[in-house]
């Protein structure tokens, strides 16, 4: 079966099988070179292994609610999107999301995600209580915070084990609607002192304008949110406060030529959305599913870079030289036209986790259509954030060589040999950890 | 207001679940009923967690005709609605030189879906409500070399729901047929089925939904099979015969 990620550039023939029971799923794990696929969600390559891809829909049933403390118990196939659909009505929201909700809860573990509270909350990791995993020998372990083997988990793209089942803390919120703020920042320096100036905001992020230049370089929307309370609702709302008026579900029906997305639509498109936010300066409230997701009104939008495919590039920049290694990237990326159409940056706060990708910082996340300079300006942005001591978010990644994914990852090392000692590495495997050489 | 409940025949298939996914989630009760119905557990839980719903397991064969009686009474009531997923698609290869293994796919496709079908009928006549779903197949629409022996006892389900409709049009009883055609499950697991002629089991279990809301009769989970089969059936039987379908 053709597999690929979610940018669609890393198509391989693998064979796929879809346990339905612990005891099938520890029959392909005793097979050798396995790795989780949940919903597909990885850019890359992380969730593909030609010889043994385990697809986890057959695991997907929640198990247990405990409305005292929040605490959801459920199957690693679960979704954030069937979480939120099950749990929001009653007034339980994910304490950490990603820009997707159709992520599955072993996905979103084994990448530790990261949402716009990261800053405040830290990542999904910090919501979990435990996990069950199977481990090489088909047997299943609960792991608990603490323990080596759920900090190499949690981040650690599959490779410990099988995540089956997951314990984790939902928030309590009193609707569904985002207060939202924008801040406008002319500059970089603007939008790194917004970001500041704004810590204790429980949600922050910025689109960042990739292709704007000189004195302009790195202006940003900066969006910063709370969970609005029912009292801060407008009185028709509050009959019905978990169920904002939906926007309407897109789909992109066909994918999109090639031609159709160059420098001058993107910069024309950025242009456009940096004054729609200028003119929708100030607060609002907005429904969680426009506030959260964006991406996900539009159906299958990966396609909208066409048939070639795109690829992410998200990075994380240490604290202390994130203004100059954002300003260096910021120069490459403009100079050579070829932007995204969104392009993110967000402030990290202090990040747990053996292997998870946050640091304390700033991040910045774009992506990239596939075409001739493509790579070549990759290779040019990598160098900087290996220069700055950044890394990079290997659920974003399709094409990092093994040298720079050593040179950016002092953490390497200890991980194959915890996967050594542990004998993971001859059980799970994934077409990413082959080329990196985890 | 509370649902009715919904009485799913056939509750550890993937269609079954999908059927109760999309029924719970519309607020009705479940009632699920299987062989080893205690292992269906797990689905108990994850139903009645997602949907807030009560969820029951209830044991039941559909090839013990004779204990179905028994089974009716035991439940909770009579339901609102009944839905048969049963079903078993065999080995049409092996089964032609295996009458044992033919007939159990006739009396699991079948005898054993009519029959307890039929029973459900009788109450529900007496009740004056109630609506019965039989989930069969585009395979009963024209027997082909390949799974005559399942397409046949699909045949007769279908023809059985058809006039079961007839009789209890008058009498408040609505009765829907499915037709799916292919379908993405472990009866499934292993064939090559073309993507575009391929539904999901969420789709079946949406289908089966809005049958009931729209009260309509027959129903094809994907439209386009209604195409297929209508040109498979024109073929004239003198060059059907000739074809390898």
């Amino acid at each position: 079966m053709i597999l690929s990620g979610w940018g669609r550039t890393t198509a391989q023939d693998c064979r796929v099988s879809r346990p339905r029971s612990e005891a099938e799923l520890a029959a392909r794990v005793a097979e050798g070179g396995l790795i989780a696929r949940g919903a597909g969600r990885a850019y890359g390559d992380a969730a593909q292994s030609a010889a043994n891809t385990v697809d986890m829909g057959g695991f997907r049933r929640m198990i247990a609610f405990d409305e005292a403390t929040g605490q959801l118990v459920a199957e690693a196939g679960v979704t954030l999107d069937e979480v939120i659909a099950t749990f929001l009505p009653r007034g339980w929201f994910p304490a950490v999301t990603p820009g997707t909700r159709f992520v599955t809860l072993g996905g979103a573990v084994a990448a530790d995600v990261h949402g716009k509270n990261h800053h405040r909350d830290g990542s999904f990791g910090a919501t979990v209580d435990w996990i069950d995993l199977m481990g090489p020998d088909g047997r299943v372990r609960r792991v608990v915070p603490g323990e080596a083997l759920f900090g190499w988990t949690v981040g650690g793209m599959g490779l410990t084990g099988v995540i089956l089942r997951v314990a984790l803390r939902l928030k309590a919120v009193e609707t569904g609607y985002i207060r939202q703020r924008t801040l406008p920042a002319p500059h970089l320096a603007a939008a790194m002192a917004t970001f500041e100036a704004n810590a204790d905001a429980t949600y922050s992020v910025a689109w960042i304008d990739c292709l704007a230049r000189g004195p302009s370089l790195g202006r940003s929307l900066v969006l910063l949110g709370e969970h609005a309370t029912l009292a801060e609702l407008p009185q028709d709302a509050r009959a019905r406060p978990f169920h904002p008026p939906a926007p309407k579900r897109r789909l992109v029906p066909f994918e999109a030529p090639g031609f159709l997305l160059n420098g001058l639509t993107v910069r024309a498109f950025n242009e456009v959305y940096w004054r729609a936010g200028l003119a929708g300066l100030g607060e609002r409230l907005v429904g969680w599913a426009p506030y959260f997701y964006p991406l996900d009104a539009v159906e299958g939008w990966n396609r909208i870079y066409g048939r070639r495919g795109f690829v992410q590039f998200q990075c994380a920049l240490p604290l202390a030289v994130a203004a100059g290694a954002l300003e260096a990237l910021l120069r490459e990326i403009s100079a050579a036209g070829q932007g995204s159409f969104l392009a993110v940056l967000k402030r990290f706060g202090p990040q747990a986790g053996a292997f998870s990708f946050p640091m304390e910082g700033y991040t910045l996340a774009l992506d990239f259509p596939l075409h001739a300079g493509t790579a070549a300006l990759l290779d040019r942005l990598d160098r900087i954030v290996v220069t700055a001591g950044g890394r990079f978010y290997l659920a974003k990644d399709a094409r990092m060589s093994r040298a720079v994914f050593e040179a950016a990852e002092p953490r390497a090392a200890a991980f194959r040999g915890f996967r050594a000692a542990e004998g993971l590495a001859g059980a799970f495997g994934s077409t990413q950890s082959e080329r990196l050489g985890l | 207001m509370t649902k009715g409940a919904v009485l799913i025949l056939g509750g550890r298939s993937d269609i079954g679940l999908a059927t109760a996914h999309a029924l719970a989630g519309a607020g009705h009760p479940v009632w699920l009923a299987a062989r080893n119905a205690a292992g269906l557990e797990p689905e108990r839980t994850d139903l009645a967690l997602r949907h807030g719903v009560e969820v029951s397991l209830h044991e039941f064969d559909v090839l013990d005709t004779a204990a179905m009686p028994g089974f009716l009474d035991a439940l909770p009531g009579l339901p609102a609605v009944v839905v048969s997923v049963v079903g078993l698609l065999g080995d049409q290869a092996k089964d032609e030189h295996d009458p044992a293994a033919a007939i159990c796919v006739m009396r699991t496709n079948y005898e054993g879906p009519a029959t307890i079908l039929g029973l459900i009928a009788e109450r529900m006549e007496a009740r004056g409500s109630g609506a019965i779903v039989g989930v069969s197949s585009v395979a009963g629409l024209r027997g082909r070399a390949t799974n005559y022996i399942y397409g046949s006892a699909k045949a007769g389900f279908t023809a059985y729901l058809s006039g079961l409709r007839n009789r209890l049009a008058i009498r408040g009883v609505h009765v829907v047929t499915v037709l799916p055609g292919f379908v993405d499950t472990r009866m499934t697991a292993g064939m090559d089925l073309p993507k575009k002629l391929t539904a999901a089991p969420k789709e079946v279990g949406a289908a089966v939904r809005r049958a009931l809301e729209g009260q309509r009769d027959v129903v094809y989970v994907k439209p386009v099979w209604r195409l297929v089969m209508a040109v498979i059936r024109a073929i004239p039987e003198r060059v059907f015969k000739k074809l390898r379908l």
